[in-house]
């Protein structure tokens, strides 16, 4: 049974039109996805396709003019509000996309040590910096003192402190220099390894590959197609849709191709389209 | 390093201060040479009838009312640079003595008023955020708008009319009860005189703060790191402890401390209102019956009042906003 299970999810935002007439904005259909114990799970699109709301949905934090139907299922519970409220930050961490998201007011290093549930906060909290390449010193600072990289092993070390079986990053490598994006990969590698399942949105493909089992490709809120990451290899012969082939293709290293087949042509327009 | 920074800050600081005393000194003092009040009369008053014009003459004369403007403006500030405001022409005593002992008592009543209002505004611009949309965040929406609509000098009078005339609880007005001699005078009564005032001060004083602390908390609950508290658990107390109260406290307490101004302002009414025997009422007097020495002495004195409040509450921002205080190190 997968420890997360996300089943035909859409969210519709109501917003004013004109005047008081109300308009209702689609901005998830019908998604799916599971994740294992111990499993990677990258949820790969490009910006604006909705990836982040998918986060704030199963955290239920959206805002309040957001309407989600479908069934979510945490450990065999349905996740319900209530559901929610108990499991994040106890069995569900989440590392957030802004960098915004830390206090302005607080030292870093309080902010990781609240995070903590099990053991010894200030331990757990050197522990985790020392991991991720922070200096000691750092926890002493306040969050305008850091920089965009290094609020973001902050934040990274938040999530993984408090012990969580299901980890949501978001977006949570941009800003850093590419080694700390290795070590932070591993990190999250690591704790799949000891069973923690991983759920990792991104829009660097390259990245999620190094560390994913699976991929779902998305676009436009919707999974287009949930996939191995084997299958991410040669020219793309078994990936079955023509999007999740047409950015494999363009990565730098399968030489930027843009595929000129029929079905692929169509994808790509509309992908330029939104952008 | 910082220390120079907090010492040039203070250099600055304080030649500012200089420059705005200076400028209303010049100012006060133009305003004052021009209005209708003749000294001369205003010194002989009643007596009017048995003053001869000669007299007159030999006063103005005495007085150096006669030389030019800028000779009499040095005069006047050379004794003030010497610590001496002149002597009050209504209370007979040195400006300096009356300005101490009104200041003493206006300063209780404004006290009492900065924390209540304080205290009581915070609080209501905190539950009116926190139950947003609800009715107890309308009822103190309504209150905050109606409150900060009304003048002081009408809500004192409305409170008069409640708490004296229909319930008798407090007295009409003055500092001490009428007929009573000084030394027997108890702290109970001072109390007693002061709460009409003080409430007064405060309901009015309290809508500024409570609003700006409800658009502030709603800014605050709306951010990133609120959404972040919110996923990794935290809720309700927690989260308003942790991430609300501290980061709508500085704002808060900076407001307050910059209102020093409103305060001074509404205590000059208040005081009008309830006779209370204070520095507002001791500029009233001063203006009504042309007491140009106290009311320049009391006009200095409220700049430099209205100035400590500011000063006070750009340091308190630089003792506790981090982004301030460890911002020049780094």
């Amino acid at each position: 049974m997968p420890l997360l299970e996300v089943n035909q999810l859409s969210i519709t935002f109501t917003q004013y039109d004109r005047g008081l007439r109300q308009k209702k904005v689609p901005v998830i259909q019908n998604l799916s996805l599971a994740v294992e114990r111990g499993e990677i799970v990258a949820v790969v699109g490009a910006s604006g396709s909705g990836k982040s709301l998918l986060a704030h949905a199963i955290l239920g934090i959206l805002p309040h003019n957001a309407a989600v139907s479908g069934r979510m299922a945490f450990d065999g519970q349905p996740l319900t509000p209530t559901v929610i409220r108990k499991l994040r930050g106890k069995r569900i961490a989440f590392v957030p996309q802004s960098v915004q998201s830390l206090d302005p007011l607080m030292r870093v290093g309080d902010q990781v040590r609240q995070a903590v549930r099990t053991g010894d906060p200030a331990a757990e909290q050197q522990r985790a910096f020392a991991q991720y390449g922070l200096a000691p010193q750092v926890a002493r600072r306040y969050p305008f003192q850091l920089s965009g990289g290094m609020a973001r092993r902050v934040l990274v070390s938040i999530a993984t402190v408090s012990g969580a079986e299901l980890l949501i990053a978001d977006e949570p490598t941009p800003g850093m220099d590419p080694a700390v994006v290795q070590e932070t990969l591993r990190a999250f590698k690591a704790f799949a390894d000891k069973g923690t399942a991983i759920v990792f949105i991104t829009h660097d493909l390259e990245a999620a590959l190094t560390i994913a089992d699976k991929v779902a490709v998305f676009h436009a809120g919707a999974t287009l197609e949930v996939t191995q990451a084997a299958d991410f290899e040669g020219k793309g012969e078994r990936l079955r849709h023509p999007y999740t082939r047409a950015l494999w293709l363009a990565l730098p290293q399968n030489g930027f191709a843009i595929p000129d087949e029929e079905a692929g042509e169509t994808q790509i327009c509309s992908l330029k389209h939104e952008a | 390093m910082k220390r120079t920074g907090i010492s040039r800050f203070l250099l600055r600081q304080a030649g500012k201060l200089a420059l705005l005393l200076a400028a209303s000194c010049v100012i006060t003092f133009i305003l004052v040479s021009h209005s209708p009040i003749d000294p001369t009369q205003a010194y002989i008053g009643a007596d009017l009838l048995r003053v001869g014009a000669e007299q007159r003459d030999a006063i103005a004369e005495y007085w150096g009312l006669n030389d030019p403007p800028l000779q009499r403006f040095f005069f006047w500030f050379g004794s003030l640079l010497q610590g001496d405001f002149g002597t009050s022409m209504i209370h007979r005593a040195p400006v300096s003595e009356v300005i101490a002992d009104r200041f003493l008592s206006s300063l209780v009543l404004m006290i009492t008023a900065w924390v209540m209002s304080g205290i009581l505004g915070f609080t209501a611009g905190v539950t009116a955020a926190m139950k947003r949309g609800s009715w107890l965040d309308r009822a103190i929406q309504w209150y905050c708008y109606t409150l900060s609509s009304t003048p002081t000098f009408w809500a004192g009078l409305l409170l008069l009319i409640v708490f004296t005339v229909w319930l008798p609880i407090f007295p009409v007005g003055l500092g001490t009860p009428a007929g009573v001699l000084a030394e027997d005078v108890t702290w109970l009564d001072r109390v007693r005189h002061m709460i009409l005032p003080a409430l007064t001060l405060s309901i009015t004083g309290l809508a500024n703060i409570a609003l700006h602390t409800r658009a502030k908390l709603i800014d605050v609950l709306g951010s990133d790191y609120v959404l972040f508290a919110r996923a990794k658990g935290e809720e309700g107390f927690v989260l308003f402890r942790r991430h609300g109260l501290r980061n709508i406290l500085l704002p808060a307490i900076t407001l307050q401390f910059a209102s020093f101004s409103e305060l001074f302002g509404g205590a000059v009414l208040v005081e009008q209102i309830f006779s209370y025997p204070g520095l507002g009422r001791a500029t009233v007097e001063a203006s009504t019956r042309g007491d140009v020495p106290l009311l320049l002495g009391i006009v200095l004195f409220s700049t430099l009042f209205v100035f400590t409040g500011n000063l006070l509450s750009e340091l308190i921002y630089r003792w506790i906003d981090p982004r301030i205080r460890e911002g020049q190190s780094i």
